[in-house]
């Protein structure tokens, strides 16, 4: 709740600073190397995804911090602009938008769900903004045309990660899986693991549907544990996942619940407890990494927000990080130029491991499967692509 | 067939909390012909209220335990009631004379403004309702799970749905409450104080939202300023399932559309669930228009 409330006092505070010192200029006025690079963000500050959001602009804005500390780029300081499109559909494109016509804004970075990130990319793609999506995995989001990036790796190899370590690591036979249908990101990754874990040789015992915002999953917990599965697979965001794994071992299903980077939350273990225990999802980071690029990341992320960097502040640096390599090589903001630097990307050593762009603009590199042991989430495997 | 009663277990905790949200919307069409949309909302705040007092009531009982669940709900309910005191006194009794309609908007503003206030003050993000109850461990009977939750929603909406209608059937309060919704201007010649009765239905109402707040709340505990939207909606269309003004209806209709969408959602798909139950709505007000308990109304002309 911080968050609402403090932006606020600070505008009112520099309001009346403003009014006291006359015609003051903002704090973002032009600095004495001319105005500033704009750089527009669009997040889930608030709504069901606000702590994915939150991580992925907190990432975002060290980032931005660490570059201005070290005299900006192209001599320039970096402005972000953040807009939060509360987690509801409809309103990226709004803020989206508004950044682009009215704030002039050079690139633009967000977000995190991959429904939001597909209602902003063709706006980004008609106007010829470059976007970058910090961690948008599902595949349709950089289809949108050739201005549309990510940094992240994406469903079809998440979604094979997943179904071989069920297979392999866990040795399951028959898999349920629940999906979300409202969700472009969980239909996505049911979709690839499905198809991953039936090539692996393993059979589905039961499909079931929910809608993001449900919190009811009885019905759909009860026909799962009739079809006596020896796993759930539940590709869906850390909100619902926390209720479905509560309902589940109240209906007396033991059997481990597994998923996708959407579980990857602050919020996940506190409404799921004890319930979460002995479950497993896949993600881009793991804040137990020892490489020193990762631990001066979680070292410095820690000292400015005090807490521990997940995987979407991970992303959200990284995001802004590459874009300003890109604006870097390019000598310019001329878009057309930073969409062909961000393109050319080889190797880009992120805390989330090396970036490279491929031929469609998703970036290849490896994933992590965490486990929940004692409330915590535990490195177990790291998978190469 | 241990699935089948596993699922109207789920259907019936389910549709026992719409049938305590449903109650408030009958009593107040009930009474005053009108709905009133701000009535979900009623229900979040009760979900929040149990919310911002339970770490209070901790500190005088243990909690989770029976008495100090007890007591929380209690007194959100009484939050809850002074609340729709407020609502009715503010918003709708300066429109009392004005055409219907103008009171239907005037609800749907107060529901906006009760969420958007919400978000504001609580936060968007989703909170962590306290565990209230000792959860027992899952009881089984042969390879049925009962969940002690769902036990209780299902026991406390017993008790409520008794409660009220002792209330309504053998109270003096009651009676009046029954002659205005009969007749309003020849209850107010027989002496009854129908501005003392409207604001006496709304704090029942509201009540009785608050405690479906807590008992969602104990079942899912994830709450948001906008949850009350959905059951809001749903224990609405089983008021008008039931008979809109007709008490028992909107029980029956609450069991009704909680049992249907666990069973689509369990057999068929949770994706035609909205879409089955208000087919079902649809159907039952072609056969019966004024809803499955609902008495026909005569127009007179």
């Amino acid at each position: 709740m911080n968050f609402l409330h403090r932006p606020l006092i600070f505008t009112v505070a520099l309001a009346a600073v403003g009014l006291v010192a006359g015609c003051n200029k903002p704090a973002t006025a032009p600095d004495a190397n001319g105005s500033p690079i704009k750089i527009g963000e669009f997040a889930s500050l608030t709504g069901s995804e606000a702590t994915f959001g939150q991580s992925s602009h907190q990432g975002t804005q060290l980032a931005i911090d660490e570059l201005n500390a070290h005299g900006g780029v192209l001599g320039k300081k970096i402005q972000l602009l953040t807009e939060d499109n509360q987690s509801q559909a409809g309103q990226s494109a709004t803020v989206v938008r508004k950044l682009i016509s009215s704030d002039g804004v050079v690139a633009i970075l967000g977000e995190v769900a991959s429904s939001r990130s597909l209602e902003a990319a063709p706006i980004c793609q008609q106007n010829k903004i470059p976007m970058i999506s910090p961690s948008s995995t599902n595949p349709k989001v950089t289809e949108t045309g050739d201005y549309i990036f990510r940094v992240c790796f994406i469903d079809p190899f998440q979604g094979t990660v997943m179904a071989n370590f069920a297979r392999q690591t866990l040795k399951l036979k028959n898999v349920a899986v629940l999906t979300d249908v409202k969700s472009d990101y969980s239909l996505g990754l049911a979709k690839f693991f499905k198809q991953g874990f039936a090539a692996g040789g393993g059979s589905l015992t039961a499909e079931q549907n929910y809608s993001g915002g449900d919190k009811d999953f009885n019905a759909q917990l009860t026909s799962i544990k009739a079809a006596n599965p020896d796993g759930i697979f539940v590709p869906g965001y850390y909100t619902e996942v926390g209720l479905i794994a509560l309902q589940a071992k109240q209906l007396g299903i033991t059997v481990p619940i597994f998923g996708g980077d959407g579980w990857e939350s602050s919020s996940l273990v506190p409404i799921g407890g004890v319930a979460l225990e002995g479950d497993y999802f896949s993600t881009h980071f793991s804040p137990e990494d020892t490489s020193p690029v990762v631990q001066n990341f979680v070292q410095t992320y820690k000292a400015k927000f005090n807490e521990t960097p997940d995987a979407m502040a991970a992303l959200g640096y990284d995001s802004a990080m590459m874009l300003a390599d890109a604006i870097r090589k390019t000598g310019s903001t001329d878009a057309a130029k930073v969409r062909a630097a961000l393109a050319a990307e080889k190797d880009f050593p992120g805390v989330t491991g090396h970036i490279s762009m491929d031929a469609n603009r998703n970036a290849s590199k490896p994933a992590v499967i965490l486990e929940i042991k004692s409330g915590a989430f535990k490195y177990v495997q790291t998978v190469a692509p | 067939m241990t699935e089948f009663l596993q699922q109207l277990i789920n259907g019936l905790a389910l549709g026992s909390i719409l049938a305590l949200i449903a109650l408030g919307y009958t009593m107040v069409y009930g009474i005053l012909r009108f709905i009133n949309f701000a009535h979900g909302d009623v229900f979040m705040l009760g979900a929040f209220a149990g919310f911002y007092l339970a770490p209070k009531i901790a500190r005088l009982l243990p909690l989770p335990s029976i008495a100090g669940a007890l007591v929380v709900m209690v007194v959100s309910m009484a939050v809850c009631a002074a609340l729709g005191v407020l609502i009715e006194r503010f918003a709708y009794r300066p429109l009392r004379k004005r055409p219907k309609l103008t009171v239907l908007i005037t609800a749907i503003g107060v529901s906006l403004f009760l969420e958007y206030t919400g978000q504001f003050v609580f936060g968007a993000a989703p909170k962590k309702f306290p565990e209230l109850l000792p959860t027992f461990s899952v009881t089984h009977i042969g390879n049925l799970s009962f969940n002690s939750n769902q036990i209780v929603v299902i026991a406390v909406t017993l008790i409520l749905l008794l409660a009220l209608r002792f209330i309504v059937l053998k109270t003096r309060i009651g009676t009046a409450m029954r002659a205005v919704s009969f007749n309003p201007e020849a209850a107010a010649l027989m002496g009854v104080n129908t501005d003392v009765i409207i604001s006496f239905t709304f704090a029942l109402g509201s009540a009785l939202a608050a405690a479906a707040g807590i008992l969602w709340a104990i079942n899912y505990p994830s709450i948001d300023p906008l949850m009350g939207i959905l059951p809001g909606l749903k224990a609405f269309v089983a008021a008008v399932l039931g008979g809109i003004g007709n008490l028992p209806g909107a029980a029956l209709g609450g069991v009704i559309i909680g049992v249907t969408e666990t069973l689509v959602s369990g057999y068929i798909s949770s994706t035609y669930r909205d879409a089955i139950a208000f087919a079902v709505l649809i159907l039952i007000l072609l056969v019966k228009p004024s809803g499955l308990l609902g008495k026909k109304e005569i127009e007179k002309v």
